[in-house]
């Protein structure tokens, strides 16, 4: 049982990065990194990592994407294509 | 044409490393080095309860104080390359935004003091207290209610470097009376929770200041 | 195959993933986000590995704590260092991949 839902968030896990890398759109490749961070932290869950869990759900999915998001904003509108 | 040849390339090389580097994960027998004996062994000199915390801030100390001084190099790298922008003018988000803001940040500072606390029992530390801290600060941001930085004057000078200053002035006086950021056992815990504090307040500066300083250059 | 196989090939897919984007991409901010895939990839290979036996090993899982932390202030840096690149020069390609 546990082995189908190891499974089921591994390929979550490869399909949102794959999703990440080839859209075409910037700013949905952007929330598709955030909800990636945030099944890592599931995924440091089920490995018996909540200290790594709790970083990576403040640091990497929020910081980061706060980070990514500003970006996107500062140079998306400038240039005015993503 | 060109392009297409470096494209078949690199996914070649990407799977064949992936591959390769599956095998040999499957056949990887027990560890050599197996550090959880000694980890366990030591647990109860070292101050704390919860192994993690025990090999971030006791057994491995050293490399969180070179962490902590690698994120002060960043935040100083960034400062450089930003140069002297004015600072944004902040823009008041929809009242109902400021509300809930005002509302959640008390609740996160809690949390953040509760991580800092339990670190030494239970999942928590100074990183992930800093971290929620942070996350406060950029919200306050968003919303309006907190100014973006520019150049920071000496209160937050001082509150960035507080803590690799006493997580040095720790390791300087520890030098002293032996080896490098050896803890007495007596006073392991209390030490370490000092430790931390320092680390937790100048890691949400830190990463704050990440955040806050970038936006300054946003609305110029 | 046990939870910290499972995990530990997916990071090893995910970073060559991560590799292969890094190379292949022209643009600057999708660059920085396949860098920050390989950086998970290669967590999730230590931390899985580090789950075989039953009792679980704490010191890869603190070497990623900082590892988490110190990849997302390089990722900041390189944040700034695009902004200030399209503050001088208005591309989001670094030159030699504008021209291939």
């Amino acid at each position: 049982m546990t082995f189908a839902f190891d499974l089921l968030l591994a390929l979550s896990l490869l399909w949102s990065a794959w999703r990440t890398l080839a859209t075409p759109r910037l700013d949905r490749a952007i929330v598709l990194f955030i909800i990636f961070g945030l099944l890592m932290s599931l995924a440091w869950a089920r490995l018996a990592a909540s200290d790594i869990g709790l970083a990576e759900a403040a640091i990497g999915a929020g910081l980061t994407g706060a980070l990514l998001l500003d970006a996107y904003g500062v140079l998306g509108r400038r240039r005015g294509a993503p | 044409m060109k392009r297409f040849s470096l494209v078949v390339l690199v996914l070649s090389l990407a799977s064949a490393f992936v591959f390769f580097l599956g095998g040999a994960m499957l056949e990887l027998g027990p560890t050599a080095i197996d550090l959880r004996a000694p980890v366990a062994a030591h647990l109860a000199e070292s101050g704390v309860t919860h192994p993690v915390t025990a090999v971030l801030l006791n057994y491995r100390g050293y490399d969180t104080l070179l962490e902590i001084a690698v994120l002060l190099l960043a935040l100083l790298a960034i400062l450089a390359v930003v140069g002297r922008a004015p600072a944004s003018p902040t823009r008041a988000a929809h009242p109902v935004l400021q509300a809930l803001a005002r509302l959640a940040v008390p609740l996160m500072v809690v949390v953040a003091v509760y991580l800092l606390w339990a670190g030494a029992f239970r999942p928590g530390g100074a990183f992930q207290a800093g971290a929620v801290l942070a996350a406060a600060a950029v919200l306050l941001h968003l919303v309006g209610l907190l100014p973006g930085w520019s150049r920071p004057r000496l209160g937050l000078r001082i509150g960035l470097a507080a803590g690799f200053a006493l997580f040095l002035a720790v390791a300087a006086g520890l030098l002293t009376q032996g080896s490098l950021l050896q803890y007495p056992p007596a006073a392991a815990g209390v030490l370490i929770l000092l430790i931390e504090s320092g680390l937790t307040v100048s890691l949400a500066l830190i990463l704050a200041g990440l955040f806050l300083f970038l936006s300054c250059e946003a609305e110029a | 195959m046990s939870t910290g196989f499972i995990f530990a090939l997916t990071g090893a897919i995910l970073f060559a993933a991560g590799v292969a984007g890094v190379v292949l991409i022209g643009h600057l901010l999708r660059r920085i986000l396949a860098f920050n895939l390989m950086g998970s990839g290669a967590f999730l290979v230590l931390v899985g590995l580090a789950q075989r036996q039953d009792v679980v090993d704490p010191v890869p899982q603190a070497m990623v704590l900082t590892g988490i932390v110190v990849a997302v202030a390089a990722t900041a840096l390189a944040l700034a260092l695009v902004r200030k690149l399209h503050t001088l020069t208005g591309q989001l390609e670094l030159p030699d991949d504008v021209d291939a």
